[in-house]
């Protein structure tokens, strides 16, 4: 299948491969599980996961529709509790952190039906982004005393530059609900970013977008890595994306890992063949 | 024997909570709203029940039934003009409209009956059943209201498994939309839904005040709110939930009263509640809702 | 050119509600001086005055914050009790304004705590929950003052849960009497204290919405699983705005009650709380100077309405239905939209400079 996808005419030239030389990728972990699962009820829905990702990597977690890939972020978000197994943040274990607290520990990410403060205005959103680094108590909040001026001076201009990295100054006082779905998409992401994260986990950020739109996308997750010199975590079904970005990407199937390396690796892989396409004996029989 | 007693009084006006709280639960279940006009509807049944005895001289069983018709075409109607329109706005906009409901309620009535309050003579004729030679009476209202209580729920549960409207009305509390998709429809379910809350209503507001027979155009509101409350105590959304919150809300009431306070018994009542929820935060019998993320 | 824009829609609301407050000012005091308002009128002043204090306070956590309260009513009532007692302690020969200050600031922090105490269980629960809970707390609160039995003689404050005659006062004064409420009470709100309350409560609550805090408040709101994705903690956040709010309405229930010379607990029942929710939903969730206006009219209303005696509340009550169904009308709102959109095409060729201002719900 991911031949395939190689093999096919493209509509828009792919951006070049990173600009950061293989060597330099900073591969010691910033992110590890440890035999990672969670049972809803009877149901297993992770089993068994144990991945690293590197300090400034760009890592894939792909597998088949219902594969347990979003509910991995939840776990690593602590948006649920895992069943078994450890979350390690550099070094640190997540065990009993809200997602808040996880998200302060390091943790930035998407979501896969995009989830904006839609009827707060786009520079706010970042602004909610800048959050915890913002320094302004509740006393200068309500008095406009006390440091105000300057603490949101300081927020605006990170938060502009900030929209300026995804080309969005120009939007900065739009209602963000208003925005058209692409632009949605980078501010969820620029959003993630003002919160200085160690690694940030994109959830399906191609979803929905054009060719042109997904080669510009390519070449932002690049830049974000590159400039912020964070790890990228992304579960994505666009084959293209996933094999010209990722260093490193997990294959997921029925909740547990079936493949792990890289894409050229996953690629020549039968079982990652056999997730997506079913045995070759069903498919001929199918035939 | 005052310990049984009491435990008779507290279910006989837990049942009744019980029948009002039924008739919040439904509209919450279908409609998503909290219908606090729903207290005033009692009341409304109530007068029609006394005007009937009173002012015609027929039997409290023609009353009664009097009393259900027009409850049910006042909770219809009140259904189609004030809250229909308000079906896509947010629910606080269809609280407040519920509100003046219940405030054009309670004047309507004031207008019509004056704020003096009239005395309800019971419905109920046969007397009450003395056990242990005097030292445990039982009053007739007090079994009345358990079996009507009883009764009600056990052929609402027949009506909602069962019938094809009742089935309506599930798939419509599951979801309204996909319910419409498979051809239900909506718009009669939920007048429906209204039409026998209502019609409970006036069942429960003749049965409160052959109880407790003081009449007025605010005899309804906190009885309202306390069913209100039962509901939300067993599970708000649910018919069981409703009968088991009211009953226990009837019990709670009546103890305290007795044992601690009268005036602190509402307190005492709220204050259970509020434990209940931070035990069970969806009520007793509540559906815990998992978000999806 | 955008910083301009964006500072001016907050100035915008800052002008507005600001100015709305100075220009009645300006206009009421000089006649209210003068004698030229009738006693009628007067009296009125400083209730619209407590109620906006409400309005602004609930709309906090309604309209702001996005959780339902219906038992605001309740902090109100802490704060008009407890600033009544404070006052019944104060000496007697301090001036009625220090006075004043004092019992609206005791009346706050107490409404506050309360706040606290209520605020840590409930901002755990969700929607109708939550809800039903302040409602619950609401009565609780009623019902308990309706039981306290409050006198002060030399030797200090007396307490009782049972009856006047329990407190043993050596003479003395009785300060709260049960269900009659709170008797005797000095009058010494005046019109220029409530209007400063107002403008106290509009300094705090229209400065909070637009900083670090206010973000995270509305942030939660428009999204709760987001704002927790980006480090905010919900939990504080919700009770930092839920105690603001039981803090502002505290102080105006201190205002309230020192209007009247008698105040009992059941003026501060459930039906309070819906009178208030019903100021901030016409006026328009979030918006400040909407509530403003709409406590404004709606509590004017009934009163004009007097001499229809017993049609009053029936009017008032058809006029509620009527707005409700009137402002979520598809068909109307289709046409304001429509006009409104013309309007502010014509105001842009007519005059780039001009800010966009809110457009009101109510």
């Amino acid at each position: 299948m991911c031949q395939m996808a190689e093999n096919k005419d493209r509509m828009v030239p792919l951006p070049s491969k990173s600009i950061v030389p293989e060597r330099d990728v900073d591969k010691t972990p910033i992110l590890e599980t440890h035999h990672l699962g969670i049972d809803f009820g009877g149901l297993t829905a992770v089993d068994e996961l144990s991945i690293a990702v590197g300090r400034t990597e760009i890592a894939g977690l792909i597998g088949p529709n219902g594969a347990g890939k979003t509910t991995v972020f939840n776990l690593l978000t602590n948006v649920y509790a895992p069943t078994r197994g450890t979350i390690m943040l550099d070094g640190k274990s997540t065990a009993r952190k809200t997602t808040d607290q996880v998200n302060r520990m390091g943790i930035a990410r998407t979501f896969q039906n995009i989830r904006l403060f839609g009827k707060m205005s786009v520079l706010d959103n970042v602004k909610v982004g800048l959050h915890n680094s913002i320094n302004q108590p509740l006393v200068s909040s309500i008095t406009r005393l006390f440091g105000y001026s300057s603490s949101e001076k300081k927020a605006r201009d990170e938060a502009m530059e900030l929209l300026a990295f995804f080309k969005m100054e120009d939007m900065a006082n739009k209602e963000a609900g208003s925005l058209p779905y692409g632009a949605q998409r980078r501010l969820e992401i620029a959003r993630a970013l003002a919160t200085h994260p160690g690694i940030i986990l994109l959830d399906e950020p191609a979803a929905g977008m054009n060719p042109s739109e997904t080669s510009e996308l390519m070449e932002n997750i690049r830049r974000i890595r590159d400039n912020f010199s964070i790890a990228v975590m992304l579960i994505e079904h666009d084959m293209n994306l996933v094999m010209n970005i990722c260093e490193g990407i997990c294959v997921l199937d029925h909740g547990r890992v079936i493949a792990k390396g890289s894409p050229e690796e996953i690629k020549s892989n039968p079982k990652v063949i056999e997730a997506y396409l079913g045995k070759k004996k069903e498919a001929n029989r199918d035939e | 024997m005052t310990f049984i007693s009491n435990l008779i009084n507290g279910i006989s006006l837990g049942s009744v909570y019980a029948i009002i709280a039924l008739g919040y639960t439904m509209v919450y279940g279908i409609a998503k709203m909290l219908n606090f006009a729903h207290g005033d509807v009692i009341m409304v049944g109530a007068y029609i029940s006394y005007c009937v005895t009173a002012y015609l001289g027929l039997p409290p069983i023609v009353s009664i039934l009097a009393a259900m018709v027009v409850c049910t075409i006042l909770g219809m109607g009140i259904e189609r003009f004030a809250y229909k329109p308000l079906r896509k706005a947010g629910s606080l906009a269809v609280l407040i409209t519920a509100i003046g409901v219940s405030y054009l309620l309670q004047n309507v009535a004031l207008l019509i009956w004056g704020s003096n309050p009239k005395s309800f003579a019971s419905v109920i004729s046969f007397s009450s059943i003395a056990l242990f030679n005097g030292g445990l009476i039982i009053t007739a209202e007090s079994i009345v209201t358990v079996i009507a209580c009883i009764v009600i729920m056990i052929g609402l549960t027949v009506f909602t498994k069962k019938s094809k409207i009742g089935k309506g009305m599930r798939a419509v509390s599951e979801d309204k939309d996909a319910a419409e998709l498979m051809g239900i429809n909506v718009n009669v379910t939920i007048s429906v839904t209204f039409a026998i809350g209502s019609a409970l209503a006036a069942i429960a507001g003749v049965l409160l005040c052959s109880a407790y027979p003081t009449l007025q155009p605010t005899t309804g509101a906190m009885p309202g709110i306390k069913a209100f409350t039962a509901a939300v105590f067993g599970g708000i959304g649910s018919i069981p939930g409703a009968m088991v919150g009211g009953i226990l809300l009837g019990i709670i009431e009546i103890f305290s009263k007795s044992y601690i306070s009268t005036a602190l018994s509402d307190a005492i009542v709220f204050a259970v509640l509020i434990i209940v929820l931070l035990v069970k935060p969806t009520g007793i019998l509540g559906k815990k809702i998992m978000e999806k993320v | 050119m955008n910083k301009l824009k964006n500072l001016s829609k907050y100035a915008a609301t800052n002008i507005k509600c600001y100015g709305m407050v100075i220009v009645a000012f300006a206009v009421l005091y000089p006649m209210l001086q003068a004698g030229l308002i009738s006693n009628k009128v007067s009296g009125l002043l400083i209730p619209i005055c407590a109620y906006i204090v409400m309005a602004i306070s609930l709309n906090l956590a309604v309209g702001f914050l996005g959780e339902l309260s219906l038992g605001h009513a309740g902090f109100m009532s802490v704060g008009a009790f407890s600033g009544v007692i404070t006052i019944a302690c104060l000496n007697d020969g301090m001036p009625a304004p220090v006075k004043l200050l004092i019992a609206i600031i005791v009346g706050g922090i107490l409404a506050g705590i309360l706040g606290l105490v209520i605020g840590i269980p409930v901002i755990r629960l969700r929607g109708d929950y939550l809800a039903i809970v302040t409602l619950a707390f609401g009565e609780i609160i009623k019902n308990i003052i309706n039981c306290l039995y409050i006198g002060i003689d030399d030797a200090g404050l007396h307490f009782s849960m049972k009856s006047a005659n329990d407190l043993n006062l050596a003479g003395g004064k009785m300060i709260l009497n049960g269900p009659q409420g709170a008797v005797g009470i000095e009058k010494i709100s005046t019109f220029l204290a409530g209007v400063l309350l107002v403008v106290f409560a509009l300094f705090v609550v229209l400065n909070l919405v637009n900083s670090k805090t206010g973000r995270a408040v509305t942030a939660i709101r428009d999204n709760r699983i987001a704002a927790e994705s980006v480090g905010i903690n919900i939990t504080k956040y919700k009770l930092t705005a839920f105690i603001v709010s039981a803090v502002i309405a505290g102080m105006a229930g201190a205002l309230y009650a020192m209007n009247f010379s008698t105040i009992a607990a059941k003026k501060f029942d459930f039906n309070t709380s819906i009178l208030i929710l019903v100021f901030v939903v016409l006026g328009g969730m979030g918006n400040i100077p909407g509530t403003i206006i709409a406590t404004t009219l709606l509590y004017i209303l009934p009163e004009m309405l007097r001499q229809f005696s017993d049609f009053r509340m029936l009017i008032y009550a058809v006029v509620l239905i009527a707005v409700m169904l009137a402002t979520n009308n598809a068909r109307l709102k289709d046409l304001r939209a429509r006009v409104s959109a013309k309007l502010k095409t014509h105001k842009g060729l007519n005059a780039e400079s001009g800010g966009k201002g809110d457009v009101s719900n109510g």
